[in-house]
């Protein structure tokens, strides 16, 4: 924990969000990268939050019902029944 | 199979290639026309037209963007013209992801985040962590849920989310890092062994 090149955490953890996309402007990703080598609570956030994008990017889709999933292949099963009326 | 040999396939009479990209959109489908309208049951009947301009028009898909992003444009579009959904208010502020109570009156952490431990450790079998993580999602506030479902979930690059929800990306960035910082925070909580939260 650490006031390093005039930020504090709080005010790390806001850019944090842009350094992540890749959006901050040089001088304040400077700030950040000084302020989260110096900062064992703010890298633990970064790391963190790295680790939840990738966990995130893993879970896949929510489960379907087969009552739903019904619905859309009667959807299917149509379309294909008038393509081959109309062949 | 990725998703055009599925629609090749289903183009080519397997009906299991079209099930295979049910299972795999329609939920997020269903998100994204609930973003635009009311009711369960419109964002359902939007998400149907959305299939059946799939099989109609997917002979004239050209693969120029992914068939995901054609896919999530039509449905916006559709439910986006259904135009049953009030305004919303869209924070714009990036400040403060984190509670204000994490930090001291100088802005340091009163209490630094937990570490994750073990939990990370094997992410890939840890059904704990992704059970947590989507519970996370879930609980969301719409707006947030869709993003992070968009962005971090789907994998859309931050351009394609800002079209498909109408926000500007300066937008989508701000509720993208208050999405990531809530979901942190849920798994902080699991780390601790506190309170489960669903
Ligand atoms: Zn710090």
């Amino acid at each position: 924990m650490a006031l390093v090149m005039n930020i504090n955490c709080r005010e790390a953890v806001t850019l944090i969000g842009g350094f992540l996309d890749g959006t901050l402007a040089r001088r304040e990703r400077r700030r950040l990268e000084k302020h989260v080598a110096a900062c064992d609570a703010c890298r633990e956030y970064l790391e963190q939050m790295r680790a939840i994008i990738a966990v995130t990017g893993r879970v896949g889709p929510e489960d379907l019902s087969d009552d739903a999933l019904e619905v859309l292949m009667d959807l299917y099963d149509t379309y294909r029944r008038d393509l081959d009326e109309s062949s | 199979m990725d998703d055009l040999e599925l629609l090749e396939s289903f183009l080519a009479g397997d009906r299991e290639a079209f099930a295979v990209l049910v299972r795999r959109y329609q939920p997020v489908l269903v998100q994204i026309a609930k973003y635009y309208v009311n009711s369960t049951q419109t964002a359902e009947d939007v998400t149907q037209d959305t299939w059946i301009a799939v099989l109609k028009g997917a002979e004239r898909f050209e693969g120029r963007a992914s068939f995901k992003t054609w896919l999530f444009r039509i449905v916006a579009n559709r439910a986006r013209s259904t135009g049953t959904r009030e305004k919303r208010q869209i924070p714009t502020d990036p400040t403060d992801p984190v509670a204000g109570d994490r930090f001291n009156s100088e802005g340091m952490w009163k209490e630094p985040p937990v570490s994750f431990g073990d939990l990370l450790a094997d992410a890939e079998v840890n059904a704990t962590l992704a059970t947590t993580v989507r519970a996370a999602i879930a609980k969301l506030p719409e707006l947030q849920r869709s993003v992070v479902t968009l962005r971090d979930v789907e994998g859309l690059s931050t351009g394609e989310v800002a079209s498909v929800l109408e926000l500007s990306e300066a937008n989508v960035r701000v509720i993208l890092h208050r999405a990531r910082a809530r979901i942190r925070e849920v798994v902080e909580q699991l780390a601790k062994g506190g309170p489960s939260w669903h």
